[in-house]
């Protein structure tokens, strides 16, 4: 376990202290914000029968889900089309994606009117609805999820047996995870499928969930860029810039095909006029493309952006912010109802989840081997020995 | 909901392909009852030209379903602004406040809102947990045991109906239930079906101008255009708000002026769930699709690897 040693020691050096403070003390605002939620009901919030959803299934769930995408795709990407070079960033990605759909859940129980009964969707079948096929989703692929991040608690207590076990089962519990992530990834679309007469033309369409299919694919590779940077200064773990300009040079492509789409659709359908309505929507609409699709497609098009770190960070940022935004935007701005804001109730849970998140994150990398490149011999995939038969 | 052989070949085609082949792929009603049960169901006219806003409706529905008051600010009069988790009818006034007469006929109407039964519902179909039910009577109903509180039936409802308790810890989402009983925290209340009494809503029954009707869909329907024929031109379009919306309605509504500006959206003959079941038909071919893409990808690839090794 040479590979733990060195790891704790060299992230244990470099955390700020400070940084730790600032999350704690937003994560205890949170505290205090779910003491109100809960004894006073969703009264506390600003949510109201004119507006029944806001900034938690916006923000906590739909973007969060999205954001976490990069753990299904870098798996498909290391376990399925064998590029074997990413293995350095599989287990912090997985790692992220697994504490993203923990906290997503999580921000479910601030969200349920009724979070005493977040089970019922077990015991009460309605298989017509998006939303019953999502909360199975959601629970089988954090099934997925604890099976993929188990194998850090199982190293670090060198339980053999389980091990075995894990590393044997990794290829099917991959293959699973892709398809269960498929399903859910676009039925979050799916959802407002269901209303159109209540969602705006200009983000209504009957293929909404391949466009929350191809983004969330997107943002899930540009939040591998954006968190490998993030972590590999904080921990001064080292991430290749060439595996990280990789990853930024397959996000044009797929910008390029949700741009495709996206404005095909709308030509299709007799509607690319309404981007130019000059209406608040028409606004937020090309924000959305120009600022999250057009501008980081060209610029990681450019190899001399994708090779200076700095750059292929923001560019990744740009298609971050397209991504939440598209989701306020399909969520809560396109959809007919009141003004709405969130108060402050609903920001500092949203705010104490995410520190809750990184606090996760920062106690994981501390305690287990997540970044395994620091090993001074680069470990085969694991179920290399495993599974010598499969080839 | 039986898949047959031909959708299902057609979807299990692959991965995303099969996703954009179900969105496009809109199948008629999937209606849980037939076209013929639906004639016979109960339905409600509301006619706005015979309405007087008196509310007596509105207040007979509060009495019955025993909701509570919503007081204006010096607590001497009932007066909700909307629907709400106590109010699931209530009465508005539409007036041209532009016209030159405001008062003239055709500038002003009221309109009784509350839940439209429809005959497939969004919110049915939109249920996480199967809370919102059609019952085999006909009207929506809800299992205030089983909803957990999601609230997409709220969202779902093209007509805005569904209502939810904020002020609540043990919040129930609220609406019309055509009188039909509900279940109840404490069981099944049926002290409160006035169906299976053989009595019609309560708001039917206080209405003192015949403005509100009750009847066997078809023979309400039957009314509604025999009204209309006998009067050309007085209502608006000549036509029955709820025959067609979504798939049609056990409420409908005649009106003298234009529905939308009611608040009646204006919407397809074509039942919202019919939209997202394919969705859900999907499933078998993303799991076919992406799981043999994947294992494809993973043999070809892990293949060329240990040739590659072996070279
Ligand atoms: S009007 Fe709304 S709440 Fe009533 S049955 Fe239709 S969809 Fe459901
Ligand atoms: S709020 Fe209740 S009734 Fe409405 S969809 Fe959710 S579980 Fe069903």
């Amino acid at each position: 376990m040479a590979t733990t040693t060195t790891t704790m020691k060299s992230s244990k050096q470099t955390t700020l202290p400070v940084g730790s403070i600032i999350l704690w003390i937003i994560l205890l605002i949170g505290v205090a914000a779910a003491i109100v939620r809960y004894s006073q009901g969703l009264g506390s919030t600003n949510l109201a029968d004119s507006r029944p959803w806001g900034l938690w299934i916006a923000f906590d769930v739909m973007a969060g889900v999205a954001l976490a995408a990069g753990g299904f795709t870098l798996a498909a990407v290391v376990y399925i089309f064998r590029m074997k070079r990413f293995y350095p960033l599989i287990r912090p990605t997985l790692l992220t994606a697994y504490i993203g759909y923990l906290l997503a859940a999580g921000s479910i129980l601030f969200d349920l009117g009724r979070p005493d009964r977040f089970y019922h969707p077990f015991f009460y079948w309605n298989h017509h609805s998006v939303m019953f096929e999502i909360a199975w989703s959601v629970i089988l692929y954090l099934s997925i999820l604890t099976i993929e991040n188990s194998q850090l608690v199982l190293e670090k207590y060198q339980l053999k047996g389980m091990l075995r076990i894990v590393r044997k089962i990794t290829i099917p519990v991959v293959i699973v995870g892709i398809i269960i992530s498929t399903a859910h990834q676009s039925s979050l679309g799916g959802l407002f499928v269901l209303m159109p007469s209540q969602t705006h033309p200009l983000w209504y369409t009957p293929i909404l969930p391949v466009l929350f299919y191809i983004s969330a694919i997107a943002v899930g590779l540009a939040m591998v860029i954006v968190e490998s940077t993030l972590s590999s200064s904080a921990f001064n773990h080292h991430v290749e810039t060439r595996l990280l300009s990789e990853i930024g040079s397959w996000l044009p492509m797929m910008l390029g095909l949700y741009l495709l789409v996206n404005l095909g659709n709308l030509a299709f359908s007799g509607k690319l006029g309404l981007i130019f309505e000059g209406s608040l929507a028409s606004f937020m609409y090309l924000a959305e493309i120009i600022i999250g699709v057009v501008l980081p497609l060209i610029l990681l098009s450019m190899a001399s952006i994708r090779n200076d770190r700095t750059l292929l960070f923001r560019s990744a940022l740009l298609v971050v912010f397209g991504v939440i935004l598209n989701r306020f935007n399909v969520l809560v701005w396109g959809q007919n109802g009141a003004f709405y804001a969130p108060n402050w109730v609903e920001f500092a849970v949203t705010a104490g989840l995410i520190s809750l998140g990184i606090l996760l994150y920062i106690f994981a990398v501390k305690n287990l081997p997540v970044f395994t490149d620091h090993a001074p011999e680069p470990e085969p995939l694991p179920e290399e020995a495993a599974l010598p038969a499969a080839g | 909901m039986a898949v047959n052989r031909r959708d299902f070949l057609k979807l299990a085609g692959a991965g995303v392909g099969s996703l954009v082949l179900a969105a496009g792929h809109n199948q008629p009603a999937s209606a849980e009852f037939s076209p013929d049960e639906a004639r016979r169901h109960p339905a409600m006219l509301y006619d706005t030209t015979l309405c007087v806003g008196c509310r007596a409706c509105q207040n007979a529905c509060r009495n019955w379903n025993e909701t509570t008051q919503e007081l204006n600010a010096d607590g001497l009069y009932d007066m909700p602004e909307d629907l709400s988790g106590d109010t699931w009818t209530i009465i508005k006034l539409y007036e041209d406040e532009t016209a030159e007469d405001p008062d003239a006929i055709g500038n002003f109407s009221f309109i009784k809102r509350n839940c439209m039964h429809c005959l497939d519902p969004a919110c049915v179909s939109a249920c996480t947990v199967g809370a919102m039910q059609k019952s085999p009577e006909g009207p929506v109903i809800y299992d205030a045991n089983r909803c957990f509180g999601c609230r997409y039936c709220m969202v779902a409802c093209p007509y805005d109906v569904p209502r939810y308790q904020w002020g609540s810890t043990t919040p129930l989402v609220q609406k019309c239930t055509f009188c039909s009983g509900y279940v109840q925290p404490e069981g099944v209340v049926d002290g409160k079906n006035r169906l299976a009494q053989g009595m019609g809503p309560a708001c039917v029954e206080a209405c003192p101008t015949g403005a509100l009707s009750w009847g066997p869909r078809e023979e309400i329907l039957e009314k509604a255009h025999t009204r209309v024929k006998a009067a050309p031109g007085k209502y608006y379009e000549d036509r029955v708000y709820g025959e067609h919306e979504a798939g049609g309605t056990l409420q409908l509504v005649l009106s003298h002026v234009p529905f939308a500006k009611l608040g009646l959206p204006t919407l397809g003959p074509q039942p919202l769930p019919s939209l997202t079941d394919p969705l859900n038909w999907a499933v078998p071919g993303i799991i076919l699709g992406v799981g043999g893409l994947m294992s494809a990808i993973y043999v070809t690839r892990s293949h060329a690897e240990h040739k590659g090794e072996e070279d």
